[in-house]
């Protein structure tokens, strides 16, 4: 449903808050939905066209019974597109919807700048309207059980993309215009000219160089250098119908789509939360409003020790930055001050604070805001901390306060969204058609009964043995799995055997 | 739209059924496993039981658990300890590991039995049959008021009695109905059957049963709690135990207490009879006695008084006895060897053999696959 004139009025307005602070938004177009209705679109992830999925259902029974204890509520749903869609809950208080749409505005913002999103669909929700449709043909079409079934496949390997890929070209398109030398010269027996068809019929040599054509694309590394995109991979080599094709494409689709969602959370969540306070606290709120916001936005802002709050966190990196851009807390000489209090104390009014948050918003993923912008100082203020467990106790403890330690830990869970790294190093393996995967092993183990069963999931699609290198327990190992439904057998690597990683390559 | 989202299906609801239909498949699936554990009983609350399920997730590669721990914020120095469950999630990382439970009706997991073990659906005796109260208006009579009016029905009569008779116009199709096309929607009592059930659990408790075996009788009573509750409206049960002498129990003792003497079957048939002829009249009631006993009797007059009981009272009057003998370290199953021979080929009496956990599903099997 569209909004109350009374809540209209208020988007009007906040709208032009938005637009006098500088915000660049896509139109925002909001609804308001009743609880079971925006439980109902939340579980598809926002989008209310989605393809059927039982995950789908899972989710909102999570939801839905999350919220009728009263353990869940939420408060907002923003889609990234164009226009851009957000949804308000009915039963919110007038306060909480003017701060929602205030934050909203905030991600629209940051969807339509932030460079990550850059290569986005802007239409997405046309576009999963229309995978829902191409889905639902297929389940008429090929039957519910085998679509759903490769559904699951496809979506337990959603997490093997390179997001990175979207703005680099790095597979150059196979040429037809010079063929090998050897693709010229077939092996061709000696005669004279007159004699030559008769003696080298065309269509011996035709199959021969059909043969070595062959060969050569036998010899030839596939692919050329390692992959982390296995599904497109899967796309290009893998034995797929074409219903299947389709399926896996749009599976692609949706993650390429969710991927710098997840790789600018902390951002995200600190460019929206940023706003809001900014423009709650300046424009909006009437004096008996002002409680009951604080109340809200303390809740939102809450840490707990052993979890990162995205929403504190971005929101005051960003204040950080604002601040020391102001007052010209940045540089090399900056930087070099040895007096710890002298360095705080820097102000030279420069004022260049908005400015430098605007242009922060545009460029930078988490990896890299909070590799550049947590410093010492900010460490201590926000009494970061590392915490392990002590091997005595095998209790969680407080390790360490020392803040290059924090932002290495933090930036080790950020890099590639907090996901492995899983390249396909060769999909011709011993020759045999096998497909080989390599983990690259940064310091945690894969979840191993998880592995198996994607690594199942991968060799059914495959449907030749998929083979993974990994590091369990400290160790170099070689999980294989011959078919689908066989148990997967595992190995380990001698240091004598060629490292087939990325190390060597 | 909300009011016309609740009315029509929402697109959720095919989502939410097949995630439905898969958490009974794989429960199906693991049937075995969850039969054979008794966790079920001690979550069922009011007539859901929530039933764990991780399986059911979708594999990715991911991480598992981090040594290193992760980075969070707060007072505290090097060295204290964080509070229990902050370790969980890292920051950056999506959706935190929570076990997954699904629920689902007793009845649903009934069916579930019923379609994996193939059980028959039981032939209740008697025939009462009882009209249900507000049946369905699923008739259809020539007089009622006008709200019941059935449009279609009555409509189809116009037309073909218009085009009986040549009224019909195609060009300016007008069709009025007269008094005489109008049909009415009408109630149609349904007949229901109409029947009670009582199950009367005797259990041994004996010193020789310990706490697995009646971990075993409890688990196994539970499902045929189920499934019996599934195919009665009404249903009693009642609780006997004995050791040299039997006596009435509630549920919480029947499944808790531990006495330790001697064994004499025949008390608890006798006063099983006594039960069934005082408040159970086999006109009224299909009875169902079951007994657990790890099959160890006083002496072999008890056993044959126990015979005599049986065929006396108890066959002549429950729809089926069932003996169920749980191996223990002390019994010597003799009394189902005695049973067995005293009732070769009498069909209405079942025994079994229930070995260790996995043996409940066959012995559930084998009590309730005759279907009477």
């Amino acid at each position: 449903m569209s909004l109350t004139p009374e809540l209209e009025a208020a988007r009007k307005e906040i709208e032009g808050y938005a637009r006098e602070y500088g915000l660049d938004c896509f139109e925002t177009i909001f609804e308001l939905l009743d609880a079971d209705e925006l439980n109902e679109v939340a579980a598809f992830g926002g989008f209310p066209t989605r393809y059927p999925h039982w995950r789908f259902g899972m989710e909102y029974n999570q939801l839905d019974k999350g919220y009728s204890y009263g353990l869940s509520k939420i408060y907002e749903l923003v889609i990234n597109n164009d226009p851009c869609y957000a949804y308000l809950m009915r039963s919110n208080m007038m306060v909480d919807q003017k701060l929602v749409m205030a934050h909203v505005f905030g991600h629209c913002d940051f969807f339509k700048n932030n460079l990550w999103f850059a290569k986005t669909d802007r239409k997405m929700m046309d576009r999963m309207a229309n995978h829902g449709t191409v889905v639902r043909r297929l389940m008429d079409r090929v039957g519910l059980e085998p679509v759903e079934r490769f559904l699951d496949c496809c979506l337990s390997l959603d997490n093997l993309i390179d997001p990175h890929s979207m703005f680099i070209r790095r597979r150059t398109e196979p040429t037809d215009a010079e063929p090998s030398a050897a693709e010229e010269a077939p092996v061709k027996f000696r005669a004279k000219g007159y004699m030559d068809s008769f003696i080298n019929p065309r269509e011996a040599t035709d199959r021969e160089r059909a043969r070595i054509r062959k060969e050569a694309v036998q010899d030839a590394k596939l692919p050329p250098v390692p992959v982390r995109d296995v599904l497109s991979f899967l796309l290009e080599y893998a034995p797929l119908k074409r219903w299947q094709q389709e399926v896996l494409e749009l599976v692609r689709e949706e993650a390429y789509y969710f991927a710098p969602q997840a790789m600018t959370k902390i951002m995200n969540e600190g460019w929206a939360s940023y706003w809001h306070s900014t423009m709650m606290t300046q424009r909006i709120l009437r004096p008996s409003e002002v409680v009951d916001y604080a109340d809200h936005h303390s809740g939102t802002l809450a840490t707990r020790p052993g979890r990162l709050n995205p929403y504190k966190l971005g929101i005051e990196l960003f204040r950080d930055i604002e601040d020391r851009w102001n007052r010209g807390k940045f540089g090399a000489q900056w930087e070099e001050m040895d007096d710890h209090e002298q360095k705080r104390r820097v102000n030279k009014k420069l004022g260049l604070g908005r400015d430098k948050i605007f242009e922060v918003r545009r460029t930078h993923n988490d990896v890299t805001f909070v590799d550049t912008f947590i410093h010492e100082e900010f460490a201590q203020a926000q009494k970061m901390f590392v915490y392990g467990v002590d091997r005595r106790t095998g209790q969680y403890q407080i390790l360490d306060r020392d803040w290059t330690k924090v932002k290495e830990q933090m930036l080790f869970s950020l890099t590639n969204w907090g996901q492995p790294y899983i390249y396909v190093t060769d999909g011709n393996y011993e020759k045999r058609g096998e497909l080989y995967l390599f983990h690259k092993w940064g310091g945690v183990d894969l979840q191993f009964d998880f592995a198996q069963a994607t690594l199942k999931n991968l060799c059914w699609i495959w449907d030749r043995p998929v083979h993974l290198e990994t590091m369990l327990e400290n160790k170099a190992v070689l999980l294989t799995c011959k078919n689908a439904d066989a148990e997967i057998t595992q190995r380990e690597l001698t240091p004598s055997e060629e490292p087939r990683g990325i190390g060597a390559g | 739209m909300s009011r016309d989202a609740r009315l029509s299906v929402r697109k959720i609801d095919r989502d939410r059924n097949r995630f439905h239909e898969i958490v009974r498949g794989k429960i199906k699936q693991d049937l075995k496993k969850y039969v054979s554990h008794h966790e079920l009983l001690g979550r069922k609350g009011g007539n859901i039981v929530s039933i764990p399920m991780p399986q059911i997730e979708l594999p990715h590669f991911r991480f598992g658990p981090n040594p290193k721990g992760g980075v969070g914020q707060g007072d505290g120095n090097p060295g204290d300890p964080m509070q229990e469950g902050d370790g969980e999630g890292q920051a950056g990382e999506g959706a935190g590991q929570h076990s997954l439970e699904v629920e689902i009706t007793l009845d649903e997991l009934a069916k579930i039995l019923g379609d994996e073990l193939e059980l028959p659906r039981i032939q209740p005796r008697g025939n009462n049959q009882l009209p249900m109260k507000g049946g369905r208006y699923t008739g259809l009579k020539p007089t009622g008021p006008e709200s019941l009016r059935h449009f279609r029905r009555t409509y189809r009569r116009a037309l073909l009695r218009e085009i009986a008779t040549g009224t019909y116009d195609p060009d300016d199709p007008v069709i009025i109905p007269i008094r005489d096309d109008k049909r009415y929607r009408a109630r149609r009592d349904v007949m229901v059957p109409d029947f009670n059930a009582v199950i009367i659990y005797m259990m041994d408790v004996s010193g020789s049963m310990g706490k697995e075996q009646k971990d075993i009788v409890r688990t196994e009573s539970f499902w045929i709690d189920t499934w019996l509750r599934s195919q009665y409206k009404n249903i009693e049960t009642r609780y006997i135990v004995h050791d040299a002498a039997a006596k009435e129990v509630d549920r919480e003792t029947f499944y808790h207490l531990r006495e330790s003497g001697g064994t004499k079957i025949s008390s608890a048939y006798e006063l099983c009879a006594r039960m069934i002829e005082s408040q159970f009249p086999p006109e009224q009631w299909n009875i169902y006695p079951f007994h657990f006993s790890d099959g160890d009797n006083w002496s072999g007059r008890d056993t044959e008084r126990c015979v005599k009981l049986l065929n006396d009272v108890l066959l002549q009057k429950a729809n089926v006895f069932c003996y169920g003998q749980v191996r223990s370290a002390y019994g010597s199953g003799q009394f189902k060897k005695d049973l067995d021979r005293a009732f070769e080929d009498d069909p209405r009496v079942i025994t079994s053999d229930i070995a260790d956990r996995d043996g409940i599903l066959g012995s559930i099997r084998s009590f309730l696959g005759t279907g009477r």
